[in-house]
């Protein structure tokens, strides 16, 4: 993010960035909003559901978890940073198109019964 | 008759921030450049567009008498005291609610394209019914707003169904610039605003106290004070729309002397 002279005094003498900036950023947040149609409270949950699925893969720092939306040049983008603790090897492998049967136990019993 | 008649919506989405004086100094600009120039009032529910060109008194008939074939286009149509190449025509009057639909509005501007080089329609506040019949007959559109946060969210609305209508291109008009605050960085930026709305600038409008003394005489300042720093900035964005090439005012250059070369210093990016 661009500092100006001005943000570094504000902030070395601690005093409130100037006005102009908390307008820019209050303003690209709510728009990502208004563009969307998305609420507060649907974002919440698609955030929620989110960090579940990831969850299922990778074991993720959940309070540092961010789904947020952005906006650059009237686009929208939905951006998920979420931090990852560590990999949850060995308990679920990864899909491999050729052979996906092992990935689930069910249907590798199926396919023992078929062949 | 003009062949190639620029019809363009003037729109804000909030109220106040300077639409219909911009229509009045554009139509005057434009018609000082010799070209007719049509003002339309789309806004029959609160018109002011006769108020600021100081014609609210030779009001006899509005488009609605023109469509019901109660008299003809040219009884309507009211001539500018002084500049003849400009009239203006209100849509309607306040005691006509809900008359104006959006094929009303293409009728009507249909019959201005026949005898006008441009048709500027003053659209109403608001996203709903007024603002779509108003925006019915437009091809092209001019954003108007106000470095401020709320005036930036409601033109992203009115940009947003703009695009959805297809009507293009939309340019952008910043006005009341306040070029000690931007300078100070207490206000949004040209760049911010145009950033986040994605727009081409057509032009920005300095703030001037001219501005209340021109209507409250119902003379645009475009008219007789074309020396004051808005009235300048009105003719620049006509000369613009003509596809002149004209340089777009540093807000940083208005404050002069120390001061704002201490604040210029101020706004260095250094990292």
């Amino acid at each position: 993010m661009a500092m100006t002279l001005r943000d570094v005094i504000n902030k070395l003498l601690r005093r409130q960035p100037a006005s102009a900036s908390t307008a820019r950023e209050r303003l690209q947040l709510v728009l990502a909003h208004d563009r969307s149609d998305l609420s507060t409270e649907l974002l919440d949950q698609m955030r929620r559901e989110i960090l579940d699925v990831v969850a299922k893969y990778v074991e993720i720092d959940v309070d540092e978890g961010a789904v947020s939306l952005e906006t650059e040049d009237r686009m929208t983008a939905l951006v998920a940073n979420l931090p990852i603790k560590r990999t949850m090897t060995g308990k679920i492998k990864l899909k491999d198109p050729k052979n996906q049967a092992e990935e689930n136990p069910q249907e590798t019993e199926d396919s023992d019964q078929n062949s | 008759m003009a062949t190639d008649t620029r019809v363009i919506l003037i729109c804000s989405g909030k109220g106040g921030v300077g639409k219909t004086t911009l229509t009045a100094n554009l139509g005057i600009s434009l018609a000082r450049q010799g070209l007719t120039t049509a003002v339309l009032d789309a806004d029959f529910g609160l018109r002011n567009l006769d108020l600021l060109l100081g014609l609210e008194n030779r009001i006899v008939y509005t488009a609605q008498e023109v469509l019901e074939e109660e008299c003809r286009l040219d009884q309507a149509l009211v001539k500018h005291k002084q500049e003849s190449n400009l009239c203006l025509l209100p849509a309607g009057n306040p005691r006509m609610l809900d008359w104006l639909k959006p094929d009303d509005m293409k009728r009507i501007v249909n019959m201005l394209k026949e005898q006008f080089n441009y048709v500027l329609i003053d659209c109403p506040a608001g996203v709903e019914d007024g603002f779509k019949n108003a925006m019915a007959a437009s091809k092209e559109a001019i954003v108007v707003t106000n470095p401020e946060v709320s005036a930036v969210r409601d033109a992203d609305r009115v940009i947003g169904l703009l695009n959805t209508n297809a009507i293009k291109p939309v340019q952008l008009v910043l006005n009341r610039v306040r070029p000690r605050m931007m300078a100070n960085q207490e206000m949004l930026s040209i760049n911010d605003v145009t950033d986040i709305l994605a727009l081409p600038l057509l032009g920005l409008v300095l703030e001037d106290e001219q501005v209340i003394v021109s209507t409250n005489r119902g003379e645009p300042l475009t008219l007789n004070s074309v020396n004051s720093p808005a009235a300048k900035c009105y003719l620049n964005i006509a000369k613009r729309l003509q596809g002149e090439d004209i340089p777009l005012i540093d807000p940083a250059e208005e404050s002069s002397g120390f001061g704002s070369k201490f604040r210029r210093l101020m706004q260095t990016k250094i990292f």
